[in-house]
């Protein structure tokens, strides 16, 4: 049986971000306490089949958990504890916003067992940050991060986010040396998109944006000057210290079981895939999960090879053998040769894996696989 | 009825200056519908000519008048198009009536249509009388309109009716008026059956019901009739006059009057406008004078964006035509844009039309190529080729030399707008003829203009630079020799033959220019770097490149939701799968279109 990961979804904001299309709320609060009981029961009453499964990471994401009394959290993961069997060394992530949790919180985090966090900082200019409509300042962020240390985590991810409009590839280049400069175990790095219905989609007219060709400058340079300072590039967006890659995520493309709970969240076990309701009032009601979707072979071997790639390891030869029963080439002959020919795919051993030009322009590659 | 209280007519006015909502009001003043009857305007039913306003194909209605003394008339109002593209139209229902209504409005005054459809009724020896409409606006000045009338036009015009058709004001003595002023028809109703087509419409039930004119003889159930140009001949199975929005049948069509027959024929094609019917077994010496089979005067490619879809375009051409004789089309195959039809059409509005009238009533998504003209391309092996698709041009060695169409445009526009409207005409290669003052403030220029420069936009060029005011009208000239290239587009180095077109020597290079830049827009990245060029005669004369595609990434994807992302990724996949191959190149279906619009900046 494999291991499960767990994510768990905390929708509350101080702020919805302008570039944010994730579901979260900056008008509900008064709804969390019973968000929270909601949520327990719902980790409570999904065990069932589950039960004796093995549990290898937990991801509490959001929006912003860490708004949230850090009791809660302590609630949640005692819930968890109970009814699943949380592995010792098992990673257990916390999303972090600046300004919102100070030394106390992140003292108790770790009493909770949870022993790595993701902060989101964004930029390292304070004007950037206003662009954004972030909330905090680049010294609460140090402020944060600094406590951290002090409580202990030695496992932190830095959120990043290139292509601000307005932003020159030598303010980006400020923002890498500065998160360098700190040295977390993690850095993601996204290239801003454009989002529908956000904030930045509606205004998207009084935006400089930054053109195509500045955006993928400044993508080069991310994984130039993070390789420099140690850092590996392990998926598109990731860069890690050795060892340091999340595992709780590397479970999603690598095609492994994960449970979502909360509003939104996705669940995939067992060639399931299960949705919950978007709708936090459905939810307060006791309604979960709205859609579920059995997967074919086809979808199965098609998500094995686009979030496989995903990963700069590639994709492993033998293993889509092992896990299909033929061999890869018999599935997606044409579609290799093509990318191979065009230089966006390595056929190196046993495994196939993007080049630098294929992790530019992946989007074109993972459409052939459809 | 007798003769004498017959009363056949017509509207005639510029666009706009409310003929269709005077003929309601006649209409609904003589009684035969209801007010809660009538449609909003009863003689346009096309929804399509609700929606533009405007008139397409001609109609008619008969209806029953008791005038003041006593007596009940028939009027017979016959419906003519107002717009340029439909001017044979309008010419041969002018010839069905014995005489017209000129409706100007009572703000604008004399517009160029007005003089125009005026000057056309008066040829036909029409009897024309003035009613100045709308005087209910703030800014009507009649007596200043009957002056321009009177200067202008040369006809009486101090006793015009001054009326309102929107608010029902003056229709009385419109009414009289027509009585009065509008002869009765004559013609011997034992003569040999000689009868105009002025209009044809296709029932599925009936066939094509012809709308005749009788000018003398008579029809009736039974009756051999045969098509004097077209040579058609078949029995007539019904005659009658038309309510509005009806078909009322009656015994017999006499010399004067206006009806309708059928006689199961089972295409327009073979009761062309203008045609002239006739009993088979006592025919008549002559035909009607001024038959003649209209030209497509505008041609352009059509496709269906999806190449399954080829046989429901076919389908939906051919029904259009059963009741629209002017429409053309053949077969054609692009290497760009697959099967579609190269189309004929009288002019660009009728091309938007039918365009429209695929797309709406058909369902179809189209892929037009740019609207070119017919020109005369002469050999130098001496033979002609009217070429209506400019991939088909010979080579240039093979070329003595090339003829473009030609037309006669007048203009009619205020004093201070003078200057940038001969500017516009120059630009567009005009031929300056004449300026004439019908007052001191306005002017009518005449120019001879090449049909090509003005089929794309000119109406809205002169629109703008008049701000609204100026009015236009033409007619077709004749040929006269041009400097004219065929431009061509490569795309990555390959000929894009769906968006060739031909073009005068001059503007070349500004056209070419605007085309690759219009298209580098459209065109998405790709792996590659793609060249777009612009060429004549194998000669580049501009380009622009499609830089290489550097991004296309999720740079997001986690949170587990992965059936989104896996959405998007399907969506790029089938934005592909609707996107034109040239070569290597994916081209969208939208840069096609766009070069149609390359005048707007």
């Amino acid at each position: 049986m494999n291991d499960l990961a767990l994510y768990i979804h905390i929708p509350f904001c101080a702020r919805k971000c302008r570039y944010c299309d994730f579901l979260s709320f900056a008008d509900r609060s008064h709804l969390t306490g019973r968000y929270i009981d909601q949520l327990g029961r719902e980790i409570g009453d999904s065990a069932g089949d589950l039960a004796g499964r093995r549990v290898s990471s937990i991801y509490i994401g959001g929006g912003t958990p860490s708004l949230l009394p850090a009791g809660m959290i302590g609630d949640l993961m005692g819930i968890v504890r109970s009814e699943y069997d949380v592995a010792d060394d098992a990673e257990i992530s916390i999303e972090v916003n600046p300004g919102s949790a100070d030394g106390d919180k992140l003292a108790r985090y770790r009493e909770y067992g949870v022993n790595r966090l993701s902060i989101g900082l964004q930029s390292a200019h304070d004007h950037e940050l206003e662009v954004l409509g972030r909330i905090h300042t680049v010294a609460d962020f140090e402020e944060t991060f600094r406590a951290a240390r002090e409580t202990g985590f030695d496992n932190i991810n830095i959120d990043l986010i290139s292509a601000i409009p307005g932003q020159t590839t030598g303010t980006w280049r400020d923002t890498l040396e500065y998160v360098c400069g700190l040295g977390p175990e993690h850095i993601s790095a996204y290239s801003l998109q454009l989002e529908e219905g956000t904030y930045f989609d509606e205004h998207r007219d009084e935006y400089d944006w930054v053109d195509e060709d500045t955006d993928r400058d400044m993508y080069h340079l991310t994984a130039s000057l993070l390789g420099q300072a140690g850092y590996d590039r392990y998926e598109i967006s990731n860069y890690a210290r050795p060892g340091r890659a999340c595992r709780h995520n590397t479970v999603y493309w690598r095609g492994g079981d994960y449970i979502g709970f909360g509003i939104g969240a996705a669940s995939c076990a067992d060639g399931v895939r299960f949705k919950n309701t978007d709708s936090i009032e459905e939810y307060l009601r006791g309604i979960r999960c709205v859609e579920s979707i059995p997967l074919t072979e086809a979808d199965m071997m098609a998500e094995y090879m686009f979030l496989g790639l995903r990963m700069t390891a590639g994709i492993s030869k033998t293993g889509f053998s092992e896990k299909f029963g033929r061999p890869v080439t018999d599935v997606y002959a044409h579609q290799l040769e093509e990318c191979i020919r065009d230089r966006l795919i390595l056929d190196e051993g046993d495994v196939y894996r993007l080049t630098g030009r294929g992790l530019d322009i992946s989007n074109y590659v993972f459409a052939k696989f459809l | 009825m007798d003769q004498q209280h017959i009363r056949n007519f017509c509207i005639v006015a510029h666009i706009d200056h409310g003929k269709s909502t005077l003929a309601d009001r006649i209409i609904e003043a003589t009684g035969l519908l209801t007010s809660r009857e009538m449609q909003e305007q009863v003689l346009d039913n096309m929804d399509l000519e609700r929606e533009r306003g405007i008139t397409i194909k001609s109609q008619a209605v008969r209806t029953v008048y008791k005038a003041r003394n006593g007596e009940e008339y028939i009027f017979n109002l016959i419906d003519t198009p107002g717009h340029v593209d439909f001017n044979y139209e309008v010419s041969r229902s002018l010839a069905a009536c014995d005489g017209a209504i000129l409706v100007v409005d009572a703000a604008q005054g004399i517009e160029a249509q007005t003089l125009a459809n005026v000057y056309l009724a008066l040829d036909h020896d029409l009897d024309v009388f003035p009613v100045i409409n709308k005087i209910d606006l703030p800014s009507a000045d009649p007596d200043r309109v009957k002056d321009e009338i009177e200067d202008c036009i040369g006809i009486e015009a101090q006793d015009a009716p001054l009326i309102s058709a929107k608010q029902g004001i003056g229709i009385d003595e419109v009414l009289e008026a027509i009585v009065e002023k509008i002869p009765a028809p004559q013609g011997d109703p034992d003569a040999p059956l000689k009868a105009l087509i002025f209009d044809s419409v296709y029932d599925s039930y009936k066939g094509v019901i012809i709308f005749c004119r009788i000018r003398e003889g008579r029809v009736r159930k039974g009756t051999r009739i045969r098509m004097m140009a077209t040579g058609a001949c078949e029995e007539v199975v019904e005659v009658g006059f038309f309510g509005a929005g009806a078909y009322n049948p009656c015994e017999e069509l006499s010399a004067g009057m206006v009806g309708y027959i059928t006689a199961s024929i089972k295409n327009v094609k073979m009761t062309r406008v203008g045609d002239t019917v006739t009993d088979d077994d006592r025919p008549c010496a002559e035909p009607l004078p001024g038959y003649k089979k209209v030209n497509s005067m505008v041609y352009c490619g059509m496709y269906p964006a999806d190449g399954a879809k080829y046989p429901d375009l076919r389908d939906a051409l051919e029904k259009l035509q059963l009741n629209d004789a002017s429409l053309n089309y053949e077969p054609e195959t692009s290497i760009a844009l697959g099967f579609g039809f190269r189309c004929g059409f009288l002019g660009l509005l009728h091309l938007e039309i039918i365009q429209e009238r695929l797309e709406r009533e058909y369902n179809l998504d189209l892929v037009t190529t740019a609207p070119g003209v017919v020109y005369r391309v002469h050999k130098t092996d001496g033979e002609v080729i009217e070429l209506t698709n400019p991939s088909n041009l010979p080579e240039a060695n093979l070329i003595d030399y090339m003829e473009e169409p030609v037309v006669s445009a007048e203009i009619m526009v205020n004093g201070e707008f003078i200057g940038s409207i001969m500017q516009l005409c120059q630009e567009r290669r005009g031929r300056y003829i004449s300026t004439e003052y019908i007052e001191s403030t306005r002017a009518l220029l005449k120019y001879e203009l090449p049909l090509n420069e003005i089929i794309y936009d000119f109406f809205d060029a002169l629109k703008s630079r008049s701000r609204g005011y100026a009015s236009f009208d033409y007619e077709f000239k004749g040929y006269e020799k041009a400097e004219l290239v065929k431009l061509d587009i490569l795309i990555n180095r390959e000929e894009v033959d769906a968006l060739s077109f031909i073009v005068h020597a001059d503007s070349a290079y500004e056209r070419g220019r605007k085309m690759c830049v219009k298209l580098k827009d459209e065109i998405p990245r790709h792996l590659f770097e793609i060249p777009i060029q612009a060429a004549v005669g194998g000669k580049i004369i501009a380009r622009e490149t499609v830089k290489a595609m550097r991004k296309d990434v999720l740079a997001k994807c986690y949170g587990g939701d992965i059936t989104r992302k896996k959405k998007l990724l399907e969506k790029q996949k089938e934005g592909k799968k609707r996107m034109r191959q040239i070569g290597t190149v994916e081209v969208p279906q939208a840069a096609f279109m766009s070069v149609l619009k390359l005048d707007d900046e």
